[in-house]
């Protein structure tokens, strides 16, 4: 009985976000790369020479 | 071509014939690079055992290279592309999506691997695994960091192409399983650094033939770390991926809560790999506000994610053992655990080892500052072998145990000797890692042929406790090589001449997953558990910071 | 089961019992957090950010000049200098050697340039444990105040080939 009103209910956003592998693929590629990397490289990019 | 599929009789779960074989194959060249790097693991201890000091210089930092590259790359990676071809087809009960893609990768890996460890026998690159430019290998050691990275890539890509096609084919409803959620974590986490490792490895292979002049130090560091540690939590996610299926398989646990285990693998997912900078803390290149906020995984939230998973792991076993009536005070749960089980001792000391290890002094190493008093001595390789091996290789060995019935059909041969096995590997590796980090805050530095400083023009003088715990590094260590050898042998006698298992329900003893009640079941055992660990972490991380406190002042 | 799809609702709400550890946990990785900001504010052991863009060519002419200067003895073969406290301190790394051996002032503060001239190179002071990296191309400043006196080793601590374990240094604190 529970079962079947479970699967009726509708499906939280939350749930619909994690089943989606995709978008959590792009903000798993996005994240680091901005913080990490391409920060890191900007970092580097400017360093000054020495005097 | 139409796939071929067997139901498998003790699961229920579909399984595709190219599945299967993927997954052998990689799981053998796994082992075997276990078994070359496990070699030069010995090689090495002997040499850093300052009692023995086996090796001479050439040779040892040949074999610190060869046991690096296969441990931390070859034995890791193949084994968790072979988890991927499980969690991922056979677990939704789907076709593999591009089964000559998946061979295309293997073999593209395999080469790689082989280029690699054929380039560090010539002696053609003593360079250790991270190979620092302007230190330079023959060419073809970074054609094989090339091909194997693009190798591991397409089995990744060939996983998400499984996820679209079981989807697209209906083969499940709703949403897919835990274990499979957390490979798809793995494999987001590999993708950034296989992608990290192209951007490297092509410039500095071109460079190492002399078509690109001149690559600077501070910017391949960075670059290479968002491969070299990235590849290392890859491991920690597969880790406990396979913590969560050896705890359904070994006592029939169920995900106490499947939103915060998800949540906890999201925070993998965004966060994790900000953690490369771990490397990078004093160096000259980057900036305290950049190192803070990738040193602490965006302010922590990656650790948050363990610790949440080392609660629910513990608390879905829990709950397993009390559900079978097993629920006098605290601890009978534990007490009655299937201790026997070499799975279950492997997923124990696994979750053990690497939190109250691997865990903690990672956290702690990787503040800052702490780094200032941890950054390349022996305190680093300590960290990383509670966390790899304690952690990662103990799990990979536990599920081995399943995957020789399950996927081979063959019975595990001598499974006392692998219970043995199990516990002397962990055992092992902790005292082993223990000693190693302690040496290490003596100031012990890592990747060093010669503690004595004998044939340097000064001789610095070292504390004698710093020979103590390399001795005790030394015993651990060797515990630790008779159970990763007696792992190998068992697991190929298995493989080749294990019994024949039938394909009849119960064949292979798989722990029954016990009814839901529909009553709130208590986790006060693992509550008490998680908190003696917090105690542990509060107190181990405010004491570095007052021995960082006692150096001179610098800024 | 772990290993099971599943149908349906699974976002649920969270148990007490778990949402006490959620939140313990939570509240100690936020304070992980806060001690590193803090101990910048209020502490005295932080990685510098004063780095500039040198060559091995730039970098030694610098050491050479400072020798010049400042030389006060030889130790075996490498030069020894007691430098000034206001006046900037160079030392190098090279396979396989640090240059030149320091002679340093308890309680002074100095700028401390480091450089390679070759390969990446590792900067351990034995058996104090401070580490810093060393890196061709980069002239990184420390601002050290050494609170401790006797003789003190600089190790390297990062590989740099065959000789790498026989590349040690020097620095006198009296």
């Amino acid at each position: 009985m529970a079962d079947k009103e479970e699967q009726k209910e509708k499906v939280p956003l939350a749930q619909a976000f994690f089943d989606n592998i995709f978008l959590l693929l792009v903000l798993g590629i996005v994240v680091p790369v901005v913080f990490y990397t391409i920060w890191g490289l900007l970092e580097i990019a400017s360093i000054p020479l020495a005097k | 071509m139409a796939a071929v599929f067997r139901t498998c009789a003790h699961t229920g779960l579909k399984v595709h014939n190219q599945a299967e074989r993927l997954i052998k194959v990689h799981a053998v060249a796994g082992v075997l690079s276990i078994l070359f790097g496990g070699i030069a693991a010995l090689l090495v201890l002997l040499t850093r055992w300052p009692a023995v000091h086996l090796l001479d210089p050439t040779n040892y930092y040949r074999a610190l290279t060869f046991h690096g590259m296969n441990m931390l790359i070859f034995w890791i990676i193949f084994f968790e592309i072979a988890i991927l071809y499980f969690a991922g087809p056979i677990l939704l009960g789907s076709r593999v999506a591009w089964p000559r893609i998946g061979w295309v990768g293997f073999a593209l890996m395999a080469a790689g691997s082989i280029l690699i460890d054929v380039a560090i026998l010539q002696g053609g690159a003593d360079v250790m695994f991270t190979s620092y430019v302007p230190m330079r290998a023959v060419s073809h050691f970074y054609l094989g960091w090339i091909l194997f990275a693009v190798g591991a890539l397409l089995g990744v890509c060939n996983f998400f192409a499984t996820l679209v096609v079981a989807r697209a084919e209906r083969t499940y409803e709703g949403s897919i399983s835990l274990v499979t959620f957390g490979g798809a974590t793995a494999a987001i986490i590999a993708l950034v650094t296989l992608a990290h490792g192209a951007i490297i490895y092509i410039p500095t292979w071109l460079w190492s033939m002399g078509y690109v002049q001149n690559i600077d130090a501070g910017m391949y560091r960075l670059v290479f770390w968002g491969l070299g540690h990235p590849s290392q939590q890859i491991n920690v996610t597969a880790m406990v991926a396979v913590w969560y299926l050896l705890a359904t398989l070994t006592v029939g646990a169920i995900p106490v809560n499947e939103k915060v285990c998800r949540t906890a693998f999201l925070l993998y997912i965004l966060f994790i790999n900000l953690a490369s900078a771990h490397h990078l803390l004093v160096d000259p290149q980057l900036s305290p506000a950049w190192k803070v906020w990738n040193t602490s995984y965006g302010m922590y939230l990656a650790v948050l994610a363990s610790m949440v998973h080392g609660m629910t792991v513990p608390a879905s076993v829990e709950v397993a053992q009390r559900r079978k009536g097993l629920s006098k005070g605290l601890f009978e749960w534990l007490a009655k655990a299937p201790w026997g089980n070499p799975s279950f001792a492997a997923l124990v000391l696994s979750i053990t080892l690497f939190g109250f290890m691997g865990g903690i002094t990672g956290v702690t190493f990787g503040a800052e500052q702490v780094n200032i008093i941890s950054h390349n001595t022996l305190r680093i390789p300590g960290h990383f072998h509670s966390t790899v091996v304690a952690g990662t290789t103990l799990a990979f060995m536990g599920l081995t145990y399943y995957v020789v019935p399950l996927i081979w059909r063959r019975a595990v041969v001598w499974p006392r000797l692998a219970t043995f096995q199990a516990y002397a590997f962990g055992l092992g590796i902790m005292i082993f890692a223990g000693g190693m980090t302690t040496a290490g805050s003596y100031a012990v530095p890592r990747r060093h042929w010669d503690v004595q400083f004998a044939n340097s023009i000064f001789q610095p003088p070292v504390e004698p406790a710093a020979y103590l715990f390399l001795g005790v590094m030394g015993i651990g260590g060797l515990l630790a090589v008779l159970g990763g050898a007696l792992y190998v042998v068992i697991t190929v006698v298995s493989v080749f001449f294990g019994k024949r298992i039938p394909d009849v329900a119960g064949a292979v003893p798989l722990a029954a997953v016990p009814q839901d009640t529909g009553k709130h079941t208590p986790i006060s055992g693992t509550l008490v558990l998680v908190f003696v660990f917090l105690a542990a972490f509060i107190i181990y991380y405010f004491l570095n910071w007052k021995w960082l406190s006692d150096i001179w002042l610098v800024k | 089961m772990s290993i099971q799809t599943l149908k349906g609702v699974w976002w649920k709400k969270v148990d007490p019992s778990e949402k006490v550890w959620l939140g313990i946990a939570l509240l100690w990785c936020l304070i992980l957090f806060a001690m590193m900001p803090l101990w910048h504010l209020k502490g005295g052991q932080n990685p510098s950010f004063e780095t500039y863009r040198t060559t091995a060519a730039m970098f030694q002419a610098k050491v050479d000049a400072l020798v010049q200067k400042a030389k006060v003895g030889e130790e075996k073969g490498i030069p020894v200098i007691a430098p000034d406290p206001k006046e900037d301190v160079y030392m190098l790394g090279r396979l396989w050697q640090w240059s030149p051996v320091l002679k340093l002032k308890k309680g002074q503060t100095y700028r401390l340039h480091l450089s390679s001239m070759d390969l990446v190179h590792g900067f351990s002071l034995f058996p104090l444990n401070l580490n810093f990296m060393v890196l061709p191309g980069y002239d990184y400043v420390l601002t050290i105040t050494p609170t401790t006196s006797g003789e003190f080793y600089v190790v390297c601590n990062e590989f740099c080939g065959i000789g790498h374990h026989t590349m040690v240094g020097k620095i006198l604190v009296e």
